[in-house]
């Protein structure tokens, strides 16, 4: 029965590798591209190993036992009794004790080695926000607000400043570093750096209510002239498309400005994400889609459709609003 | 034939719902707790339903954040806590010589404490709209954390019911685990000292001053919850500059002693099962003890260990990493114990035992996932994930509840005088071993890839789809198992074969009494000279008295 465990275990492992090579989302935190979900993993490896043993040593003393001290039918007295062994009993307290006290160590040696009060020399700064159930990314220091997807450029450290506007969310993309709350009334941070170009994915991963399931997020790490182009993008108002005016009008004239801010046209929100480059992003509603004219349409039509008990109400629009609506959003590129 | 008196059904109730006495008490708050398992067992498997494959829609979000809120706060304050507190009830006076418990009727008034706190919070699922028409049950996790149980964000009644059952039923534990301790200290036959008791009584002692010690925390922070949301108090009230860290000390206070509360009588069985089966003493008794009170000492200086993402400074962080690795040592022991009670014994494999050394190899696993998560670097990764979920079902599933079922299949036959049957036990021991380990065991794999708990939908093409699908086919593996065992219930109270006073051949006092014992327990109080009195009165020229 011991060695059920084992055997599926073996199975888990096989499945495992099978699964990371066919999906192509992959989070596993076993394919680090940072220096700091490195570490975890390289110290992963060592308690690995070292509770690995144990556990072999444990189970196979427990099912050796219990095969070789199976009742035979045979016996009329009862085995000898031992009552306990003191060198025994000691061994098997200060083994352990010494055991626990080495991953005590590496353990606070690499807490220390990880932890970073300050934004490291020439580091990115980025202020991430949670709300109910969205990312807000905010470069203060470049004047960007945007959404769901956090631009990085290789090679550079990044420092990302955690707060929360309502309930307590967790910022964690697994392979770029371990996650840390974003707890309203205090700050947090952490911090990642890779050297590889490609998009990185994670999801709020403390429970902030009804739609925590969907509340994603991509880092999207590019060559420096990539986020160089990106930046200049982004700090540029609003696009003014003139096929789009009415579609504008439209916008302007529902209650969409009450929480979604378009730089250059209305700053009266906030509650809701920045949508002056909403093209820019490869999905709407924090991940849960992608961004695509059909998707918005349907966005529109019913929020809840997308994500069920999302904060965007419903706003009853006509198929022409959406139309029109559709048509100004997609020039916000 | 014989003839019995008849007794009208309304008596017979009346003789239930008016009795102070501990057995009858015992009983009841071990049927409630089947009751609440087979109703959180429910909910978790219309959860498994829901996450079998990705986007699936079986369940709302909201339907499936009301469901793991009321699985998790069911399985520990309904389920864990009146079965092992029941179980103590009825064995502790038995087992120390005792006709009762100290204070009968302080006894009785908590379990109804404890029962009307429980039908409380599943009224939320009828009560729970409240006024505003929002919610059914409460959606904020067992956990509750601020802010998301304040007013702003968790709107209608069904917030108020969870924080009023949890008062209530926790005032009945503390009330139990006073009566508990004052019988073990002051109410133990002659010649039984504190060192001679059972090991259950031990483990009882000191599971009763963890809950006299952790579950105040937990009535007080409920009642501050309660004045944040009906009086406007601003304890944990976040956008009045609260800190909404407050919260999770005060609640992983009780928290994480609580994860020791309920595994310590799991331990406890098991302490008692293994040298019956393996017919021989427990292996190094004093130890056991030892690390009985170090783990209650400690179990109070490791809360934090849930908090490990919240930004703590890394000295705090080391203090508890240490505090925590420091809890596997006792824990470690008691294995060692444990095994080394089986070896060289005459082991036998009865449904108690399949299900003790269930027990002893998934903790080990459950133990060592602990240690990983210890190890705060790594917590940073897992916490949070599916990682956690498997490991805490490894320790609290694979763990409790198979020493639930160990200790159920060895007392069933004390309580019932009838035996429960063996050949349905092994099925079910069997159905129920690999549903765990199929439903359990992927959901490490999940954390890895990056599953977060609590999400009632994953995207796909995320390499999650595997892992959930053997997940819910486990699940529904676990069904069988769970069938089987209240078919064994029903089939054995009608059919079973009589049991005797003591069909395992085991030593301690509940044994040398009726079964199902009579009232009082002992028509003339027992004394003893060892921890295994019935030993010594079956082996005359080889008593225990001479090694202890």
């Amino acid at each position: 029965m011991g060695l059920l465990p084992y055997i599926l275990d073996t199975v888990l492992v096989a499945t495992q590798a099978l699964a990371t090579t066919s999906s192509p989302e992959n989070l596993s935190i076993f394919d680090p591209v940072s220096p700091v979900s490195t570490t975890i993993r390289d110290l992963f490896m060592l308690v690995f190993g070292v509770t690995g043993i144990i556990f072999v040593i444990t189970e196979g003393a427990l099912v050796w036992s219990m095969i070789r001290f199976r009742a035979k039918g045979d016996e009329t007295s009862e085995p000898p009794q031992i009552y306990g062994s003191n060198p025994i009993e000691l061994a098997w307290t200060v083994v352990p004790i010494l055991i626990v006290f080495i991953l005590f160590l590496v353990t606070t040696r690499t807490i220390f080695s990880l932890d970073v009060e300050e934004p490291p020399e020439g580091a990115l700064r980025v202020k991430a926000t949670g709300h109910q159930w969205w990312w807000e990314f905010q470069y203060e220091d470049l004047d960007i607000t945007t959404a769901g997807e956090l631009h990085i450029p290789v090679g550079v450290p990044v420092f990302v400043e955690l707060r929360s506007f309502d309930v307590i969310h967790s910022f964690w993309v697994p392979r770029l570093s371990g996650k840390i709350d974003a707890i309203p009334n205090r700050e947090n941070h952490l911090w990642f750096e890779t050297d590889e170009v490609g998009t990185w994915y994670g999801q709020c991963a403390e429970f902030c209510g009804t739609q925590h399931a969907k509340m994603l997020i991509r880092v999207i790490s590019e060559e420096q002239e990539d986020f160089d182009a990106w930046v200049k993008n982004q700090q540029l108002d609003a696009a003014e498309v003139p096929a789009a005016l009415s579609g504008k009008e439209v916008f302007l004239s529902l209650a969409c400005v009450n929480c979604h801010n378009v730089d250059g046209v209305m700053l009266q929100g906030g509650f809701a994400p920045n949508l002056t480059h909403l093209m820019s992003r490869d999905t709407i509603a924090s991940g849960a889609a992608e961004n695509t004219p059909e998707n918005l349409r349907k966005w529109l039509r019913d929020p809840n459709s997308i994500k069920d008990g999302c904060l965007m109400p419903n706003m009853m629009l006509t198929e022409e609003q959406i139309e029109l609506l559709v048509g100004y959003l997609t020039t916000l590129k | 034939m014989t003839d019995k008196p008849f007794i009208p059904l309304s008596s017979k109730l009346h003789s239930w719902v008016t009795t102070a006495d501990h057995k009858k008490l015992g009983v009841m708050y071990i049927l409630t707790g089947i009751v609440f398992l087979v109703v959180a067992g429910c909910e978790a498997l219309m959860m498994r339903w829901q996450l079998a494959v990705p986007l699936n829609d079986v369940l709302a979000p909201e339907t499936f954040n009301a469901f793991f809120t009321m699985h998790g706060t069911t399985m520990v304050f309904l389920v864990g806590m009146p079965i092992l507190l029941g179980a103590a009830n009825y064995f502790v006076p038995l087992m120390i010589g005792a006709r009762d418990m100290a204070f009968p009727r302080l006894n009785a008034f908590g379990f109804w404490l404890f029962f009307f706190g429980a039908i409380l919070l599943y009224f939320s699922f009828l009560g729970g709209q409240g006024l505003t028409g929002e919610e059914g049950a409460p959606e904020v996790g067992w956990f509750a954390y601020a802010p998301l149980t304040s007013t702003t964000f968790s709107p209608g009644s069904a917030t108020d019911y969870w924080v009023i059952a949890l008062f209530v039923s926790s005032m009945g534990s503390i009330m139990t685990a006073i009566n508990l301790v004052t019988t073990i200290l002051t109410m133990r036959c002659e010649g039984m000292t504190l060192m001679k008791m059972p090991i259950y009584a031990w483990m009882m002692l000191v599971d009763a001053f963890l809950i006299l010690v952790a579950l105040p925390p937990l009535a007080a922070i409920q009642i501050m919850l309660l004045l944040d949301r009906q009086f406007g108090a601003h304890f944990f009230d976040a956008q009045a500059g609260a800190d909404p860290l407050v919260w999770q000390h005060l609640f992983w206070f009780f928290g994480h002693p609580e994860v020791y509360i309920l595994i310590l009588p799991g331990f406890a069985f098991i302490s008692e099962v293994t040298p019956v089966f393996s017919r021989k003493v427990l292996f190094g008794y004093p130890l056991m003890v030892v690390a009985t009170v170090s783990i209650g000492f400690i179990a109070l200086g490791v809360w934090a260990h849930h908090m490990f993402a919240t930004g703590l400074s890394p000295t705090i962080l080391a203090y508890f990493s240490g505090a925590t690795f420091l809890i596997g040592v006792p824990t470690g022991m008691k294995i060692f114990n444990w095994i080394a009670t089986l070896w060289g014994g005459h082991i036998r494999f009865e449904t108690p035992m399949l299900f003790a050394v269930g027990f002893i190899s998934m903790f080990v696993l459950g133990g060592l996932t602990g240690i990983m998560l210890a190890v705060v670097p790594m917590d940073w990764q897992l916490s949070d994930t599916y990682f956690v979920v498997g490991h805490f079902h490894f320790v609290l599933f694979g763990g409790l509840i198979f020493a639930i079922f160990s200790g159920f299949y060895y007392w069933f036959p004390k309580v019932t005088g009838k035996l429960l049957n063996e050949t349905i036990g092994k099925w079910q021991f069997w159905f129920i071993f690999v549903g765990f380990v199929l439903t359990f065991g992927p959901m490490h794999m999940s954390g890895f890839e990056g599953m977060p708990r609590r999400i009632y939908t994953y995207m796909p093409n995320r390499g999650l789809d595997v892992y959930n699908m053997i997940s819910s086919i486990g699940a529904a593996i676990q069904v069988v198992g769970f069938l089987l065992f209240v078919f064994n219930i029903v089939v054995s109270l009608r059919k079973g074969e009589p049991a005797g006073d003591d069909p395992w051949d085991a030593w301690t006092l509940e044994w040398s009494t009726t079964s199902p014992p009579p009232p009082w327990n002992y028509a003339q109080l027992p004394s003893v000279a060892s921890r295994r009195p019935l030993w010594d009165i079956k082996h005359p020229d080889d008593p225990d008295w001479e090694y202890e």
